[in-house]
């Protein structure tokens, strides 16, 4: 299949955070956490609502907390600056109302001051078509579906083509049949980067992860509890994934 | 559609003013029947349009500076925290104040001509026109400004590409206040001291009894301020297309 990357993508560093620390209203969220995402891999993190899973993500990105302080040290494995290689998506697409599909595609472009050339035209294009939303490219967000739109967003991230992904639960407004599409889409386009998808879904994280983290407790602690086998995107009966599926959900009541 | 309704609207205001006219008996330099009015206008065309520009222009320069002025302090409060510190508390004198009370001072200090005129619309839509803009760039959404600083976006390329088109519909909502208002400041400014425009013939009229070219004078006041609000009111659905729901006057 043809590519739409003229250039190699860098290859993906892991990602460490050591001395994670989060505070919220006096209290400790997390303290002295450490987290190593391995290079090149789906690391999946779950855990119960409020236990800082999207602030720990926002840490990793560089973002500011939305409230609470937080500190830690985050690098990459390879020593070189991380900032910079680091792509984000969010629960919400964060599309741009006023730009068309192809202008959100190539937003990262202008937002850095750099000229947009007919090469990123063509390898936005190229992006769009391989999440099959080339016919849209010169239509406006709002005439675009939940899971177009998720797309798009997913296009931008690839058109960035940064090696290390933060998700933020990219998928979780979509509806079932949507989302698995979405989730295998991102299997697809996202190998070989080092890749931190946040979920509240135990079944996204076993059908895409390489390995699944949990977070939980108070103040929280990162468990890695299982490792799915066979190559994601997997499937619910033919990879035996119910029963871990019961065993997630088990370590999540628990932790609830 | 909109059209066919503002004309039954406009035709139908005309007819309960011809029934207040017939039913009451009200003499003519009480209150004139529409008829009267357009005899009126018929009379002395020339009059009229001749202070009726002057008017629309202190209108429109007064809507083109104040917009001016107001874009460029909600800049200035949104991306300089010290500026916000200083400049808020004067945007809220400026609006505490009665711009009716400073109608006298403006006229002494800047004298009987446009420029009072065209202060006194600049002060009377710099209000709006500033907080509404300044509120748009302040609640740009948070996620949009996460995804432009993890792709290494410049605070400038930020304000061009997403706090500025964001704070667009809220600006709209104030300029369409502003242009709502803006003849208000200059038929007041008129009022208090002037040697021209539709203000000063309207009190001119008022004072020789004659009603009728009083009305005249008024309603072409009001002609231009309606299609001064739907220029503007179109000239900014343009501006932001990308939204439906646009003026408080839809459905």
């Amino acid at each position: 299949m043809h590519s739409p990357f003229p250039d190699k993508p860098q290859t993906a560093p892991s990602i460490v955070l050591t001395g994670g620390h989060l505070r919220f209203a006096g209290k400790e969220v997390f303290h002295n956490l450490h987290l190593t995402l391995p290079a090149a891999k789906w690391s999946c993190l779950l855990g119960p609502s409020g236990v800082g899973k999207t602030s720990l993500l926002r840490q990793l990105a560089g973002l500011r907390a939305e409230d609470g302080e937080m500190e830690g040290t985050v690098a990459a494995g390879d020593g070189a600056p991380l900032p910079e290689r680091i792509a984000y998506m969010a629960q919400q697409d964060l599309l741009l109302p006023w730009a068309t599909v192809l202008e959100n595609v190539l937003i990262g472009r202008k937002l850095r001051g750099e000229p947009i050339r007919p090469q990123d035209r063509d390898k936005a294009m190229a992006i769009l078509a391989d999440v099959d939303v080339a016919r849209e490219a010169d239509a406006l967000p709002a005439a675009l579906s939940g899971g177009m739109r998720q797309r798009v967003a997913l296009a931008r991230t690839l058109f960035e083509d940064r090696p290390v992904i933060l998700m933020d639960e990219p998928f979780s407004s979509l509806d079932a049949i949507t989302r698995r599409r979405l989730q295998d889409l991102a299997v697809r386009l996202l190998a070989g980067r080092t890749v931190l998808l946040v979920t509240h879904d135990p079944m996204e994280a076993l059908r895409v992860g390489d390995d699944i983290l949990l977070l939980k407790g108070s103040p929280a602690r990162i468990q890695a509890p299982m490792s799915p086998t066979g190559s994601a995107p997997r499937q619910e009966d033919r990879d035996g994934l119910w029963p871990l599926y019961a065993e997630l959900l088990k370590q999540l009541g628990a932790a609830a | 559609m909109r059209a066919i309704r503002l004309c039954i609207t406009f035709a139908g205001l005309l007819v309960l003013w011809q029934l207040i006219v017939t039913a009451t008996a009200a003499p003519t330099y009480i209150l004139p029947a529409p008829l009267d009015v357009a005899i009126a206008m018929a009379e002395r065309p020339g009059l009229l349009l001749q202070h009726a520009w002057v008017t629309f222009a202190e209108i429109l320069l007064g809507l083109l500076f104040g917009t001016i002025l107001g874009i460029v302090s909600a800049l200035v409060i949104a991306l300089f925290r010290p500026a916000k510190r200083w400049l808020l508390p004067v945007l809220v004198i400026s609006q505490a104040l009665p711009v009716f009370a400073l109608a006298p001072l403006l006229v002494l200090w800047l004298g009987y001509g446009m420029p009072s005129k065209v202060a006194m619309a600049v002060l009377i839509i710099y209000f709006p026109v500033t907080a509404a803009f300044y509120d748009g760039l302040r609640r740009t959404e948070g996620g949009w400004l996460d995804l432009a600083r993890t792709m290494g976006a410049t605070r400038g390329a930020m304000l061009r590409h997403i706090r500025i088109p964001a704070a667009l519909p809220a600006f709209g909502s104030g300029l369409r206040v502003g242009a709502a208002i803006a003849p208000i400041g200059a038929v007041v400014g008129e009022w208090v001291g002037s040697s021209a425009g539709l203000g000063y013939l309207m009190l001119h009229a008022n004072a020789r009894m004659q009603v009728d070219f009083m009305f005249a004078a008024l309603a072409l006041l009001a002609s231009f301020g309606l299609a001064l609000y739907f220029t503007v009111d179109f000239g900014l659905r343009r501006l932001t297309y990308w939204q439906r729901e646009q003026s408080p006057f839809d459905d």
